[in-house]
């Protein structure tokens, strides 16, 4: 088991060649400073939107891009430079780029022949991966004749029977469907605790992240805007970005002055079923409602304790306040629930009193 | 409620219209493959059938009327050495060309498809045999292997590997080499754009997982990446292989057939035989030996597309 690093990251790809020497390449900056850990048998998920550089910072770790500034470690040796070969890591692609005209079991011992292992000793070591992972049926298949999920382990298969310092998986799940994600996500976890190898994942989406991460790295534009637990990053996001970025519905925020005042929309609850005390109260005047998966998502506008918001509040199962659209209602939050950013700078702020004021008091 | 429909009645498309000449798929298909089929009769079909009676036929330049003489002409072109001599040329020329034109297509493809400075000027060279004429480029190449002036003997002299000078057309294993070297020069640029089409076909991804799997070029390169483009490299084999055993153009211009008949090639001797020598019902029996082996490359290289698309 090996740490990952990386310390002040900076990748920048230019346009085209000509572009660039007529001096009007635009630069766009892929990653922009990123400094981040990952701890020996970690697993950590780098989560953020499309274009975000989540998968140049992959690629740059595996050694298939170079830095334009700053170092990478592994094991905390200086691998800037050295080819992915040397550097022990083993991926997993979207598209798991299993070779084609190669059987599934060629496949797996690709990188053990390029490592100029032993016969007998690639095919145990072939037969171990193919076992633990439930393939050994199809070891002599080619790649086109197997299921999404079938393809996906073999892939897994590969980067495994190196037994490498480090496994980089690149958005594995984004080509199952529905059903069969939620099950290869399971394996996943169960499989990477089962090996303890260091491992990087990337992926757009938050619930993957939230499932699978040890801890989640929150990338956007270039920059780290935070790393943390998935409880941490959930419900203490860093700035405004991770607030909206992460969870669904997203965190509600409302203008006060130069701050913005977020709540989780399953923490703004009808005010009778919010424990008397503290709490926040607010008058919503209701819009529309969904009802999803058992949960009623109410979307509304929110006065008093800011200025007027559209927000969202979801309302779990248990409790059945009747709500009428265009209707107006009390809502409440609990005060430790609320989070504090600063209006112009997304970043988080001190928490102040706040309170909602009688209904309809700030129209 | 009422005036909505009718609205709504309104701006609905006006379902009786006709197709349009547009629409006609069939009549199209037909109107526009036309042009080709009238082409391929006029130019391909009705010559070949023209060649299969003048086989069979005593016609000359001088005595154009027609008279069946059955495989007399077959048999002439057969106790002839010249034919025999030439159809072991067409085969050794073909496959010395083919063998050429595919391996430096490929490295040629390499560097078409690399990512550097001033590739646009590599890749118009990378291009230019091709597009200048042939018998423009091989009247040069003539100067070039000149039996006297030779600028490669010349730097071959100065580099010390020769005494005198290796006059490259007159004698026959040079003579030969010296056509083939020709013919591969040319068509290289079209096997390497063929190649190269493969190359950019393969999934950056996968070289990369070959990458991190460790394996080095030549591992990536006898593994993945011509075990992937072989479908391709056949197909550029056979073109060259079909432009070579059917071309006449680089033996007749560079060395005449010569010396003694040692680059005479099916298609140059029965052009030596049927138009410059007269006898049209020879000259024909001999370019009928060109059809098997075209067939044979034609069914070869459909059969490669049809791999290519099944993929």
């Amino acid at each position: 088991m090996h740490t990952v690093q990386v310390q002040g990251l900076v990748k920048t790809f230019d346009g085209h060649v000509r572009a660039r020497r007529r001096g009007r390449g635009d630069r766009v900056r892929a990653l922009d400073g990123v400094d981040l850990a990952a701890e020996p048998g970690e697993y950590l998920v780098l989560l953020g939107p499309s274009g975000c550089g989540k998968t140049t910072l992959l690629r740059t770790i595996a050694g298939l891009e170079q830095p334009t500034e700053g170092e990478v470690l592994i094991g905390g040796h200086v691998v800037n430079g050295l080819p992915p070969r040397v550097r022990q890591v083993a991926m997993v692609f979207q598209s798991y780029a299993l070779y084609p005209h190669k059987t599934v079991r060629d496949n797996i011992v690709f990188p053990l022949r390029a490592e100029r292992m032993a016969r007998d000793e690639r095919e145990r070591k072939a037969a171990w991966a193919a076992d633990l992972l439930d393939i050994g049926p199809l070891m002599g298949r080619k790649p086109r004749q197997l299921s999404g999920g079938e393809r996906q382990r073999v892939a897994l298969a590969r980067a495994l029977v190196r037994e490498p310092a480090v496994f980089l998986l690149d958005e594995p799940l984004s080509n199952l469907d529905a059903k069969m994600r939620a099950t290869a996500r399971d394996e996943l976890k169960r499989f990477q605790e089962r090996v303890g190898t260091t491992t990087i994942y990337v992926t757009h989406d938050q619930a993957e992240a939230m499932g699978l991460g040890d801890r989640i790295a929150v990338l956007e534009r270039g920059r780290v805007r935070q790393v943390g637990t998935p409880q941490e990053v959930y419900d203490d996001p860093a700035d405004t970005f991770v607030a909206t970025f992460i969870g669904s519905p997203p965190m509600n925020l409302v203008r006060r002055d130069d701050l913005l005042v977020g709540f989780r929309p399953e923490h703004l609850l009808p005010e009778e079923v919010v424990p008397s005390g503290e709490r926040v109260a607010m008058p919503l005047r209701v819009e529309r409602m969904e009802y999803l998966s058992g949960d009623r998502h109410v979307y509304g506008t929110v006065s008093g304790i800011g200025e007027e918001t559209r927000v969202i509040a979801r309302l779990p199962a248990t409790v059945t306040t009747p709500l009428v659209a265009g209707e107006e209602h009390r809502f409440a939050v609990e005060p430790h629930r609320l989070r504090f950013f600063d209006a112009e700078e997304g970043t988080r702020a001190p928490a102040v009193p706040v309170d909602g004021g009688p209904i309809g008091g700030a129209r | 409620m009422t005036s909505t429909r009718t609205e709504a009645a309104t701006a609905a498309p006006d379902v009786r219209g006709k197709a349009r000449l547009a629409d006609r798929e069939g009549f199209l298909a037909w109107a526009m493959l036309l042009p080709s089929v009238v082409y391929i009769v006029a130019l391909v079909g009705v010559p070949f059938l023209l060649a299969i009676a003048f086989a069979f036929s005593d016609v000359t330049t001088g005595d154009p009327s027609f008279d069946f003489v059955g495989f007399d002409n077959f048999r002439a072109v057969f106790d002839d050495g010249v034919f025999w001599r030439a159809l072991r040329n067409t085969l050794v020329f073909t496959l010395a060309s083919m063998v050429l034109i595919v391996v430096f297509g490929k490295i040629l493809a390499n560097i078409l498809v690399a990512d550097f400075h001033g590739k646009w000027f590599v890749r118009f060279l990378v291009l230019l045999p091709w597009t200048t004429p042939v018998a423009l480029s091989t009247i040069s190449w003539l100067w070039f292997l000149d039996s006297i002036y030779s600028p490669v003997d010349w730097v071959l002299r100065h580099l010390g590997l020769i005494d005198g000078n290796v006059v490259w057309l007159g004698r026959p294993g040079t003579a030969m080499a010296s056509v083939v070297a020709v013919q591969a020069w040319r068509l290289t640029p079209l096997a390497a754009v063929i190649v190269m089409a493969g190359l950019v076909a393969i999934p950056r991804d996968i070289d990369e997982a070959a990458r991190i799997d460790g394996a080095g070029f030549w591992r990536r390169m006898v593994e993945v990446t011509i075990p992937l483009t072989l479908p391709v490299i056949a197909v550029a084999a056979l073109f060259g292989a079909i432009m070579t055993f059917t071309d006449m153009t680089v033996s007749y211009v560079l060395t005449r057939g010569g010396p003694t008949h040692a680059t005479d090639v099916l298609a140059s001797w029965a052009y030596f035989r049927g138009i410059e020598g007269g006898d049209v019902g020879q000259g024909a029996a001999i370019a009928l030996f060109l059809f098997p082996l075209l067939l044979a490359g034609a069914i070869a290289i459909l059969r490669a597309v049809r791999r290519l698309e099944a993929g």
